[in-house]
């Protein structure tokens, strides 16, 4: 059965989610879910031991070999991926039958699990494929999946949040389907591998420059990069707790995933930043973006808010290392999608408790919840300072490998200007702090508890992994130094221009 | 030979330039239902253009789907939300510029483009050949599109018909409303009024509808030898469906079909489909490898086929009842809420 870990990795998630709507009574959905989950997790750690001790593993479906069948190819970076987003996924839905009770009503339970579940089973189909339109169908179960999910959420609101982000996924889902197509024109072939090696002879066709633009613009729409982030917001703010905490871990995650594997792998560096001015593009997008983000997220009224727009901010981070374009910058990258998704995974599993105790996450609301809900309020303080990047936390290691990536390059403005981005961070996440601390608490939450047992243990897991990876760094960096050494040894072997641009 | 080229590029400029007409008749209309029926007319051309261009297959989905399916239900819901658009102050400068940036930026990139049809166009020389060439000895099915689709990207048939389910879900997540049973009874009486005019519809389309199933059989069982499958049968077996309810009212149809055993079938048929690859990986192969489902590797590949069209067929056609009841669904809850209010507002002028 160890041959066929990479398709079972996604076809047990995407077989589990119709017995879901079969087994009925919600409970009984929920365990299953959970072990479902669990058992992805399992194959997950299984995937990454195997492709970090014997290296890329193929897997055939159908029996048809590539270019005319459809593969798996797991390296190193998609195998992390995959245990990111099964491990959060897991941790998540511990708490998930406890927060759903108060915010979806009754009879859409088992709904609910059947499309948690397909949009797991979405995003592991995204990143463990090998074929460029595999990609897109698999993006088309995690979107539909998605938009159902956020327009769950109690307040009205969600349905147009939902609704906006239905367009914008919609456009941006066409925009990757248009370039796939275009690619496919030029080369005759959907397997990624196979496109990486066609498509130099035909590099310099307008065909292929606009196919690279279109598959660009339309993962940058799904990852939420600067200048299209609005969607983004409100689809978290309004969407049920438990969907914000899963998604804010793992769906921009994936799409950051999708512009690494379509940059290097895929066109490959040479034509990504040597013949477009990418490079500068990305910088300053993903400058701007820590900038206006983060001072955005300051001013906001509703946690849930305020930590969306840190989200942008942190991807802003993420772009910046990427457009780097070095081995320290990619795993700088890739080490920061790690840690982001146990940063933003906890904080908004904390913020999920306050709303089952609290019904609200508005900021006035926290007056005082410091001395009520000591346990969450010191995990969403963690969680923030994790943010902000102290030491002894994960937000450390990123932002230093961050940093060193910046001054090797010798760009020291820019490394200058990241750390004033963290400043930032401190302001936002302080005032959750001064208000949880210092202020009395309200008359309206005399009889506010401490969050139940099932909100804290998947809250103080991500809490307690926040500190062990920003302690015991070897996982993290070494399976992201690995990934992006890999993904460079591919993309400089056809090219030596790339010694120049670093 | 030439005289044919030039009749061929001639329908083509005419099917496109249609085509080209219809989508900016529809952005510049504000009656909605005018919209639907444009965007009806623009599936069934696009269907049309398809079959000019030999997709004999995209065709047949193109005219199911676009055309047909999409339409009722866009139908379903303008009877919701009005007939006509409201008349937007603001004007979308912006979107006006980021649509020609894109517009243009796809016209740029068909200067480099392979002209159509050339022989040595990498579509035709990299991948297909072996389709074309070797399919009948490695899958042995005399249509080569349900090769491909069934066979050679089974996964990625697999992907569509989850993505299908994933929508099925969602509407029934959003949309679905508890329904009461004691009000049945009064929505009937409304629904018999309402339908009586309809006799001479409502005895020829009973007629029909048997021979829109076996059609939808027909094309479920022969999509290995020519244009069909499973997506197109489903489509079209729920249109029958779906055609009864029209004229029949939605609590009539209630009695016919159950909302329970209908979802219970859309799970079943991604289910089914999974386990023919399951299958496959309990007989020593890959996933969806069809050869080891049997002694036979080429009736291995038929049997997987027929399966999984099979499971695609369900889902489908389960998938399309359930968003069309939910729709419908939604309407009559609009209407019942709509009577309430009447009532209550008559009573209060009364006092």
């Amino acid at each position: 059965m160890l041959v066929h870990l990479p398709v079972l990795q996604v076809i047990v998630p995407l077989m589990a989610a119709p017995l879901c709507l079969i087994l009925k009574r919600v409970q009984l959905v929920w365990l299953f879910t959970l072990l479902v989950s669990g058992i992805a997790f399992l194959i997950s750690v299984l995937l990454l031991q195997q492709v970090m001790s014997s290296g890329t593993i193929i897997y055939e479906l159908g029996g048809w070999e590539a270019p005319w069948g459809i593969e798996y190819r797991i390296d190193k970076l998609n195998a992390f991926l995959l245990l990111i987003i099964t491990g959060i996924s897991t941790v998540v839905l511990f708490a998930a039958q406890t927060s759903i009770e108060k915010e979806i009503s009754q009879d859409k339970h088992t709904v609910f699990y059947v499309l948690y579940l397909l949009s797991l089973t979405g995003m592991l189909g995204i990143v463990a494929t090998g074929d460029a339109f595999n990609v897109f169908v698999f993006l088309e179960i995690s979107s539909l999946s998605a938009y159902a999910l956020i327009a769950l959420g109690k307040d009205r609101r969600a349905l147009w949040a939902a609704y906006q982000y239905l367009i914008m996924g919609t456009i941006g889902a066409t925009f990757i389907l248009i370039g796939i197509g275009l690619m496919y024109q030029m080369t005759g072939t959907l397997n990624m591998e196979d496109l990486s090696q066609r498509l130099p002879e035909v590099a310099q066709t307008r065909t292929v420059f606009t196919a690279y633009a279109f598959v660009i613009v339309g993962i940058c729409l799904k990852l939420a990069m600067f200048p299209l982030h609005l969607w983004l917001p409100n689809a978290y703010a309004y969407a049920p707790s438990i969907v914000t905490a899963f998604f804010a871990a793992t769906a921009t995650k994936v799409a950051i995933y999708l512009l690494i594997r379509f940059t290097f792998s895929v066109f490959g560096l040479s034509f990504s930043f040597t013949t477009l001015p990418l490079q500068i593009i990305f910088m300053a997008l993903g400058m701007l973006g820590i900038f206006v983000a983060s001072t955005t997220a300051i001013y906001q009224t509703n946690v849930k808010h305020l930590f969306a727009y840190s989200s942008i901010a942190q991807i802003g981070y993420m772009i910046v290392g990427f457009s780097i374009s070095s081995v320290a910058g990619l795993t700088a990258t890739l080490l920061h999608l790690f840690n982001h998704a146990l940063m933003k995974s906890a904080l908004f599993l904390a913020l999920g408790a306050v709303m089952y105790r609290i019904g609200s996450v508005q900021l006035s609301q926290f007056q005082g919840l410091g001395r009520q809900m000591p346990l969450t309020m010191a995990a969403i303080v963690i969680g923030g300072l994790s943010l902000i990047g102290v030491p002894l936390t994960v937000g450390f290691v990123s932002k230093w490998y961050l940093l060193m990536a910046l001054i090797e390059n010798g760009w020291w403005p820019l490394a200058v200007l990241v750390l004033l981005g963290s400043l930032l961070a401190i302001v936002y996440v302080w005032r959750i702090v001064e208000m949880a601390y210092f202020k009395p608490s309200l008359a309206t939450h005399a009889n506010v508890k401490e969050a139940p047992i099932s909100f804290l243990i998947p809250i103080w897991i991500l809490v307690f992994a926040n500190i062990y990876f920003g302690i015991d760094t070897r996982l993290g960096v070494q399976v992201a130094q690995a990934a992006s050494e890999s993904l460079f040894a591919v993309s400089v072997s056809d090219i030596t221009i790339i010694e120049d641009s670093l | 030979m030439k005289r044919g080229e030039l009749i061929e590029s001639l329908i083509n400029i005419v099917l496109l330039s249609l085509l080209v007409g219809i989508a900016i008749a529809i952005v510049c209309m504000k009656d909605l239902f005018a919209v639907v029926m444009l965007a009806g007319i623009y599936g069934l051309i696009s269907a049309s253009f398809f079959v000019v261009m030999d997709a004999v297959d995209v065709a047949f989905t193109e005219a199911s789907v676009g055309a047909g399916i999409s339409t009722l239900l866009m139908l379903v819901v303008i009877t919701m939300t009005g007939r006509t658009e409201h008349p937007t102050r603001h004007k979308p400068l912006l979107a006006i510029f980021v649509v020609v940036v894109t517009g243009g930026l796809l016209i740029y990139g068909t200067f480099d483009m392979p002209y159509l049809g050339a022989i040595d166009a990498p579509i035709h020389t990299h991948v297909a050949p072996r389709y074309i060439n070797e399919s009948m000895q490695e899958v042995g099915v005399p249509n080569i599109v349900t090769a491909v689709l069934a066979s050679y990207r089974a996964f990625d048939t697999f992907g569509e018909v989850v993505v299908i389910f994933t929508a099925g879900i969602g509407v029934l997540a959003l949309l679905s409303v508890v329904r009461r049973r004691d009000e049945d009874s009064v929505i009937d009486s409304i629904n018999d009024s309402m339908h009586e005019q309809h006799l001479i519809l409502r005895i020829v389309s009973k007629m029909m509808i048997p021979f829109i199933m076996l059609f939808a059989l027909y094309v479920q069982f022969h999509g290995d030898y020519g244009p069909g499958g499973g997506f197109q049968a489903g489509v079209i077996f729920a249109s029958a469906i779906i055609l009864y309810v029209l004229l029949f009212g939605l609590s009539t149809a209630r009695k016919v079909i159950n909302q329970t055993l209908i979802q219970l079938i859309a799970a079943f048929g991604v289910l089914f489909y999974g386990c023919v690859g399951l299958v496959s990986l309990l007989n020593g192969g890959n996933f969806f490898d069809y050869n080891v489902l049997s002694s036979d590797p080429i009736a291995g590949q038929h049997l997987g086929i027929l399966l999984i069209e099979w499971g695609v067929g369900c889902t489908v056609a389960s998938v399309m009842i359930i968003i069309f009841f939910n729709f419908a669904g939604r309407k009559e809850f609009q209407q019942r809420n709509g009577n309430l209010i009447d009532n209550i507002s008559k009573k209060n002028k009364g006092i």
